[in-house]
């Protein structure tokens, strides 16, 4: 195999397979679940699983979440709606409207209601009764919608205004469908404020309308709790409850998992960004924004050999890239030399600040400044190229392994040791791009050596297994090889884990100092 | 459906008009509505004539009207330009109730040239001057009525 013709250490670069590229592109989603079986990999699961009764090991930086599915949703309404049914010995559905008005905070309903039920009842819309609910066809009246008079069933609400039935059809049609309304509809009379009840509504309406007010409803529901969130993912139906306090998140970081396997912050619901956070987070995101000009060269693909300047193209995740032409071995990074990336002296992850003599100017502050921040630019972006890369590399190899199996004979659990590697580098990755925005802003301590050290050890751990990652097709399939995957793969993750506990420790005891405010 | 309910409406209105006010339908468009109204006495739009138009919806009365003042008025509720959009509480989506009727939102019109509602404001300059200069507001209103109004 003739691996050296290509820029990088194995994967042909003609461009095949283009189709299987950008089936998701959204960083994060699926970083997770390393998917290790408990007996062959000591360090315990990373999947934040909860649902697993026995809960392994809790890290410092895990937190406590429940992920709600939409039935699950249904039943802490219904459960709610019944408790205060039977406490105040009112009709289930006024017990929604009451819930509702008090945000689903029973507690305070049942307290206030206790006191003073009719102004309860009055400010929650559900105001005196005079009548009872059934449709009616009354003679001589004439609906004040429509202004028509030609004896058609008519409703009213326990308000008594009563409207045609057509009329309330078409109302409540244009609050559901066209306002997206449920919870707040009230009586169609100019300024009765009586909420329109599920019961009453499903008197009037057809069944496709109702579902949907219904769905609406339990949407209020998850947005008016506030220990409560729907799971960012196109598509997810499913919620998640997680009891931390906006106060809080400068010292933790509340990364949940959905389980459609995303990963997201609880606390401001972008994708997994720990170590960093969130007010980090935001700080940075809008840098990188208002900076975006001066960073955009850095996301490109290609760049040129240090040693005799042919274009190199990177299409992999791995930053090991060796010159076609002149065989020069070097960082993607730094474009520094790679046999040196190994040893201890060299840092590719940390920023050398330059002493001050040399910064006395103005300008010359201004240049180093921003220099230092496209440092931490530089490798921000590149881990989530790399990602990007790496996952687009795993999807044409899963291709050619299922080739090579029917080939070979081989199983399809056989192969899965790549799946696992493979997103072992999206959550590393992920995990160490957030590492240079949250290093960009840290104070230059012996906290933030310690933290650069098990910053590098993560990338090299992450290069290491990125690289043979890259290997051609029948050389994955060799048993050693394997093996040596596996092996890196649960060291990467053991990695990971490490920096987070620490950062997460660190942050938790306020003993981080910063550079650079946020 | 609607039909029977909009004719009533409008024979109601221009048979017996409150005062300062005037409707007719806009080529015969029982959809479209040309409102003529006076400024209110009392108010610096006193002798001011403001041309309106209230459009229907097609799903009026379960959609509000929308109203927009043709003649270019001084008021921090309606946009200083050419389109003369206002902002009237009983045209939002979540106080308009299909009960609600044309002659109210031109009642609450007039009420709004008597009494403009600085807080829910579309001109924020014209409703600051509103707020705490008020002879020069009214002067300005009053020499806006002079230009445009007359
Ligand atoms: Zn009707
Ligand atoms: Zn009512
Ligand atoms: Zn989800
Ligand atoms: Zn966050
Ligand atoms: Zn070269
Ligand atoms: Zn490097």
């Amino acid at each position: 195999m003739d691996s050296d013709d290509e820029y990088m250490s194995g994967l042909s670069s003609e461009g095949e397979d283009n189709i299987l590229q950008d089936e998701s592109d959204e960083e994060g989603s699926d970083g997770d679940d390393f998917g290790f079986e408990d007996d062959e990999e000591p360090e315990p699961d990373l999947g934040y699983s909860q649902k697993d009764s026995v809960k392994k090991e809790k890290k410092s930086f895990d937190i406590n979440f429940k992920v709600y599915h939409p039935a699950d949703i249904q039943t802490q309404q219904d459960e709610l709606i019944n408790e205060v049914n039977m406490i105040l010995d009112i009709r289930k559905e006024d017990a929604a409207i009451l819930l509702r008005h008090f945000r689903w905070n029973k507690e305070r309903l049942i307290e206030d209601y206790m006191d003073r039920p009719n102004k309860v009842l009055e400010s929650a819309g559900l105001g005196p009764s005079t009548s009872g609910l059934q449709l009616e066809s009354i003679m001589g009246f004439t609906c004040d919608i429509c202004y028509e008079d030609d004896g058609t069933q008519t409703f009213a609400m326990k308000c008594g205004h009563r409207y045609c039935v057509d009329c309330y059809k078409q109302y409540l049609g244009q609050k559901i469908i066209e306002e997206g309304e449920a919870a707040r509809i009230q009586c169609p009379n100019d300024g009765c404020k009586r909420i329109m009840d599920s019961k009453s509504l499903d008197l009037l309406v057809t069944a496709d309308l109702q579902q949907r007010y219904h769905e609406i409803l339990t949407r209020t529901f998850v947005e008016d709790k506030d220990h409560l969130k729907w799971c960012p993912a196109p598509d997810c139906q499913n919620a998640i409850e997680c009891g931390i306090k906006k106060k809080d998140l400068d010292k933790v970081v509340p990364t949940v998992a959905c389980d459609c396997k995303h990963r997201f912050c609880f606390g401001c619901g972008i994708p997994d960004h720990q170590p960093a956070p969130c007010d980090l987070v935001k700080k940075w995101l809008k840098k990188c924004a208002d900076d975006s000009e001066t960073a955009n060269w850095i996301s490109a693909n290609t760049k040129e050999c240090p040693k005799c300047g042919s274009t190199i193209e990177k299409n992999g995740g791995c930053n090991h890239m060796t010159c076609r032409k002149c065989k020069n071995e070097f960082c993607w990074m730094c474009m520094g030399i790679w046999s040196e990336h190994g040893t201890s002296w060299y840092n590719c992850n940390r920023f050398e600040e330059k002493s001050g003599s040399e910064a006395r100017d103005a300008q010359a502050k201004s240049r180093i400044s921003l220099e230092r921040y496209l440092h931490y630019y530089n490798r921000y972006a590149n881990h989530e190229l790399s990602a990007k890369l790496d996952k687009d590399l795993y999807q044409k190899t899963e291709k050619k392994m299922i080739q090579l199996q029917t080939a070979s004979g081989m199983s399809w659990i056989e192969v899965q040791y790549l799946n696992t590697a493979s997103q072992a580098l999206q959550t590393c990755r992920q995990t160490l791009k957030w590492t240079y925005a949250f290093a960009f802003y840290l104070a230059r301590n012996n906290l933030t050596i310690m933290f650069e050290d098990n910053q590098k050890d993560l990338e090299m751990a992450v290069e290491a297994l990125s690289e043979m990652f890259e290997k051609p097709v029948t050389e994955l399939a060799d048993a050693k090889l394997k093996v040596d995957i596996m092996d890196k793969t649960s060291y990467c993750n053991k990695r990971r884990v490490i920096l987070l506990a620490d950062t997460a420790d660190n942050l938790a005891n306020g003993v981080w100092s910063w550079g650079i405010s946020f | 459906m609607a039909a029977k309910r909009i004719t009533r409406e409008y024979a109601e209105i221009s048979e017996s008009p409150p005062s300062g006010i005037n409707v007719s339908l806009d080529n015969d468009n029982v959809h479209k509505w040309n409102v003529v109204m006076a400024g209110p006495e009392g108010s610096p739009y006193a002798g001011g004539t403001f041309h309106l138009s209230l459009t229907l919806p097609p799903e009026y009365p379960f959609k509000a009207p929308v109203l927009s003042f043709k003649t270019r008025i001084y008021h921090p509720n309606v946009t200083n330009d050419e389109k003369g959009s206002m902002c009237i509480g009983i045209l939002k989506s979540e106080s308009w109730k299909p009960s609600s009727k044309i002659l109210a939102v031109l009642l609450a019109v007039q009420d709004l040239l008597r009494e403009p509602v600085p807080d829910d404001a579309l001109e924020a300059q014209i409703a600051d001057k509103f707020k705490n200069d008020r002879p020069g507001f009214e002067r300005d209103a009053k020499d806006a009525v002079k230009r445009w109004a007359k």
